[in-house]
C-alpha cells in the first residue's frame, strides 16, 4: 500500500480529505467473477486499492480430504474452471509422484498435447476479456471478445469429442488418462490449430496497429523485475517483467524435456508487455499441439486397469508436491497420503491468488480507467483464487 | 396550426427514424463480429425488434432510487430528450422540407445541441450514486473539451459559404461538396468526424457510459421508460449531428434527381446514415481511451488543427475573392 494516509481512509471508511471511497465489485462488469475492490479515489486517480477476496470458496482443500484419489480430479478442475486441465494435471502427478507410478509415454504426450489446447483456449478467454475491459462491452472490445470466443469454442468441441465434456474434464488419471483420442481426432485438431494460428495474425494487425489500444497499455501497470520477484508472481505477468522462468522448461514434467518451444520474455513489465508474452506463447503453444500429435508414440494410454470403484487406487504413505506451468502461472499441489484411497491433506497453489497480490503495488497512481485494464491483463480466475 | 402539425409529423419521424437506426447499428455490429444479430422478432430479419424493445422498457418497473435527489432524477430524461429532438427544428430535409430554416440556423443547432449537458449532470447528480457522479465528472469535462473543435470545425463549411443558414450552406455546394475541397474539405470532414464521436460520447471517447469501469455512467440507476429516454436522447442527438454533417459537408439533398423533394430528403437521409454507420464503424473497432488522454487529444491536437484548419479556410476563401490581392 503506497500511501499511509489513503490506508487510513479505507479503515475509517470514509472519504475525508477530498477522498472519495469507491467499491467495484463484487457484482460489476469487470469484476472477472466475484473479486471486490475497495478504491480510495482522488478526483479520478487513485490513492489506494484494498482488495476482498473469499466470495467463492468451496472449501476445496477439505473436499480433496474427502474425496478418493479417482474421483478427486474430475473435482480440480473446478479450482481454475477456465483451464481445467491443468489442475487435473497438477493433481495426479501429485499422487504419481508419492506412489511413483509410471505413466505411459502415450499418456504423457496427450497429457502435453490437452494442457497446450488448454492454454489456447485459456489465453483466448484471456485476450477477449482484456479487450471487453478496455474496450467496453459496447465498443472495439465486445468485437475482440466475440472473435476470440469464435476460436475457444473449437477448441472446446475439440475437448467435447475426446472427453464428453466441454468446461470441467476430468481427463486425467492416476496413472495416465482416460480417454484415447477418437478417430479422425488428430485431423481436426490439426485444422484447428492451423485456423487459429492464422486469425492470430489478423488480431494482432487489428490490436497492435490501434493508437487507442497502444496508449490504452503501454507504460501502464508496469511491474519492474524487482517487484515481480518479490511478490511471487508467476506465468506470463512474470516473464513480462523479464524473468526468464517456466516449469515446463526449468523443471519438466510430463515429457516437456521432449518438446521443442521457446519461453517468450518480454522487458517492459507493462500491460503491453503481458499482452505480447502471452501472444507469443498462443503459437509456442499450437507449436507444442503439433509435434505433439507428430511424435504421439502407440501404446497404452494408462498404467492402471479401468477404473471400476472409486476406491479403487491408494496411494502409499508419503508427502509430494508438484507443480505444473498453467496459462496463469505456477499450479502446485501439496499431497500427503496415507496409504487410504483418500489424501491425508491436501494443498492448491494457485496462481491467480499469487498474481492478484500485484494489484495493491502497481495499481496506486493510475486512473479509475486503468484499474480495470491492469486488472484483466492480471487474468486472474476466481475459482482458483478462492478454491 | 399548420406548424403544429409539422412540428409533430417531423418528432414522430424522428423518433421513428432514430429507433430504426438502433436496429441498423446492432446488425451492422452484427456482421462487424460475425454474427447474425436481432432475427427471431418480425421476419424477415427481426424488423420488429426496436418496437419490442420499447414495449419492453416501458412495460419495466421505474425505480426510484431511496436516496435519489428526486425531483433532479426525475426531469434529468426530459432535459436530455428536448435539447435532441430541438435539434430537427432547423434541419433542412430538401428545399423547403424543414420546419424553420432560420438565417442563424446552424448557431442555433450549435447552441441547442450542446445544452444535452445539462440533463446529463442533471441525471448523473441527482442518482446520487458514485459512479454516476464520476460519470457526469468526466461528461462535462468531455463535452466542454470537444464543443470548441466541433464549433470550429463546423465553421468552416459557414466560411466557405459565407452563411450560417443551414439551405444556404447547402445550396453553396451545388457545384462541389465541401468534403471534396482539395485538402482542406477532408482534413475538416475527418476532424469534423472525430470531434462528432467525441462530442457524442462514443468509442473510444466513451467515457461517460464506460461500462467496464463505471457500469453505465450516468444512466446506472435508471430503468424503465427512463432510461429508454436517455437512449432516445442519445441517439436522436447522433442523428441530428449526422444529419448536420450531411448538410455541411456532404451536399445535404443535392444528388441526381434532387429537385423533387422526396428525391432529396432519400439523398439526404442516405448521407446522414453514411456518417452514422462511419462512427457506428469505429465505435465496433476501436478500444476506449482513458479521461486524461481524451481531454490531451482535445486541447493539445484537435484545438490546434481545427484552428489552424479555420484559418487557412479563411485565407482562401479571402483569395477567392479578391480581397488580399
Amino acid at each position: 500500500m503506497a500511501d499511509p494516509e489513503a490506508r487510513k481512509v479505507i479503515e475509517l471508511g470514509y472519504g475525508g480529505n477530498e477522498r472519495l471511497v469507491m467499491n467495484m465489485g463484487p457484482q460489476h462488469p469487470s469484476a472477472h467473477g466475484v473479486f471486490r475492490m475497495i478504491l480510495t479515489l482522488e478526483g479520478e486517480t487513485i490513492a489506494a486499492l484494498d482488495s476482498v477476496i473469499g466470495y467463492l470458496h468451496r472449501c476445496h482443500e477439505k473436499l480433496g480430504e474427502t474425496l478418493t484419489y479417482a474421483q478427486y480430479p474430475s473435482i480440480a478442475s473446478k479450482t481454475d474452471y477456465v483451464a481445467a486441465m491443468t489442475s487435473e494435471l497438477a493433481y495426479v502427478l501429485a499422487a504419481e509422484k508419492i506412489g511413483k507410478i509410471e505413466v505411459p509415454k502415450r499418456a504423457q504426450y496427450l497429457r502435453v498435447l490437452v494442457a497446450e489446447l488448454q492454454r489456447v483456449a485459456s489465453h483466448c478467454l484471456w485476450l477477449g476479456t482484456w479487450c471487453l475491459d478496455i474496450g467496453g462491452a459496447l465498443g472495439g472490445g465486445a468485437t475482440v471478445f466475440l472473435y476470440c470466443f469464435r476460436e475457444r469454442e473449437m477448441v472446446l468441441d475439440l475437448f467435447e469429442s475426446l472427453t464428453g465434456a466441454r468446461l470441467l474434464y476430468g481427463f486425467h488419471q492416476v496413472g495416465g488418462v482416460r480417454y484415447d483420442l477418437p478417430e479422425g481426432w488428430a485431423q481436426r485438431c490439426r485444422d484447428t490449430v492451423d485456423r487459429i494460428d492464422q486469425r492470430l495474425d489478423e488480431y494482432e494487425s487489428m490490436l497492435e496497429s490501434n493508437t487507442a489500444f497502444l496508449i490504452r497499455s503501454q507504460r501502464v501497470g508496469v511491474i519492474s523485475r524487482e517487484l515481480a520477484q518479490e511478490v511471487g508472481i508467476a506465468g506470463p505477468l512474470l516473464r513480462g517483467s523479464g524473468v526468464d522462468f517456466d516449469i515446463r522448461r526449468d523443471d519438466p514434467y510430463s515429457s516437456y524435456a521432449d518438446f521443442d518451444f521457446k519461453i517468450p520474455v518480454e522487458e517492459a513489465g507493462d500491460c503491453y508487455a503481458r499482452y505480447r508474452v502471452r501472444m507469443q506463447e498462443f503459437r509456442e503453444s499450437i507449436k507444442i499441439v503439433r509435434q505433439a500429435l507428430d511424435g504421439l508414440p502407440e501404446g497404452p494410454i494408462s498404467s492402471r486397469p479401468a477404473l471400476k470403484s472409486v476406491g479403487q487406487v491408494r496411494i502409499p504413505k508419503g508427502e509430494a508436491y508438484a507443480r505444473v506451468e498453467g496459462p496463469r502461472g505456477e499450479v502446485g499441489c501439496y499431497l500427503i497420503a496415507d496409504g487410504s484411497p483418500k489424501p491425508y491433506r491436501m494443498k492448491w497453489r494457485g496462481a491467480s491468488f499469487s498474481n492478484l497480490s500485484i494489484l495493491p503495488h502497481i495499481v496506486p497512481g493510475h486512473k479509475v480507467a486503468d484499474v480495470v485494464a491492469i486488472m484483466g491483463s492480471v487474468d486472474p480466475v476466481f475459482g482458483e483464487v478462492d478454491r | 396550426m399548420r406548424d403544429v402539425l409539422a412540428a409533430f409529423i417531423l418528432l414522430n419521424a424522428v423518433v421513428l427514424i432514430v429507433t430504426y437506426l438502433t436496429y441498423v447499428e446492432r446488425k451492422f455490429a452484427a456482421r462487424m463480429q460475425s454474427r447474425i444479430g436481432p432475427y427471431r422478432v418480425g421476419r424477415p430479419h427481426g424488423w420488429l425488434q426496436p418496437i419490442a424493445d420499447a414495449i419492453k422498457l416501458v412495460i419495466k418497473e421505474d425505480i426510484i432510487p431511496a436516496l435519489a435527489d428526486r425531483p433532479v432524477y426525475n426531469l434529468a430524461p426530459i432535459v436530455f430528450l428536448i435539447p435532441s429532438l430541438l435539434i430537427f427544428a432547423t434541419i433542412p430535409f430538401a428545399p423547403g422540407l424543414g420546419l424553420a430554416d432560420l438565417n442563424i440556423g446552424l448557431l442555433f443547432f450549435l447552441a441547442v445541441s450542446s445544452l444535452e449537458i445539462v440533463g446529463l449532470f442533471m441525471g448523473g447528480w441527482g442518482s446520487n450514486n458514485k459512479y454516476a457522479l464520476l460519470s457526469a465528472m468526466r461528461g462535462v469535462n468531455q463535452i466542454i473539451s470537444y464543443e470548441v473543435p466541433f464549433v470550429l470545425t463546423a465553421l468552416i463549411p459557414v466560411l466557405l459559404a459565407g452563411s450560417l443558414q443551414l439551405s444556404a450552406i447547402v445550396e453553396a455546394q451545388r457545384g462541389l461538396w465541401f468534403v471534396a475541397y482539395p485538402v482542406l474539405g477532408q482534413l475538416a470532414f475527418i476532424a469534423f468526424v472525430i470531434a462528432t464521436i467525441a462530442s457524442e460520447n462514443r468509442v473510444p471517447f466513451d467515457i461517460l457510459e464506460a461500462e467496464s469501469e463505471l457500469v453505465a455512467g450516468f444512466r446506472v440507476e435508471y430503468s424503465g421508460m427512463k432510461f429508454a429516454l436517455i437512449q432516445l436522447a442519445e441517439y436522436t442527438h447522433m442523428f441530428g449531428v449526422s444529419c448536420l454533417g450531411a448538410l455541411l459537408f456532404l451536399g445535404g439533398w443535392l444528388g441526381p434527381g434532387s429537385a423533387h423533394p422526396v428525391v432529396g430528403a432519400a439523398w439526404f437521409l442516405l448521407k446522414a446514415l453514411f456518417i452514422f454507420l462511419l462512427v457506428t464503424w469505429v465505435r465496433w473497432s476501436f478500444v476506449r481511451i482513458r479521461v486524461d488522454q481524451i481531454l490531451g487529444l482535445s486541447w493539445k491536437v484537435l484545438l490546434p488543427a481545427t484552428l489552424i484548419l479555420l484559418m487557412a479556410t479563411g485565407f482562401w476563401v479571402a483569395l477567392r475573392s479578391g480581397h488580399v490581392a
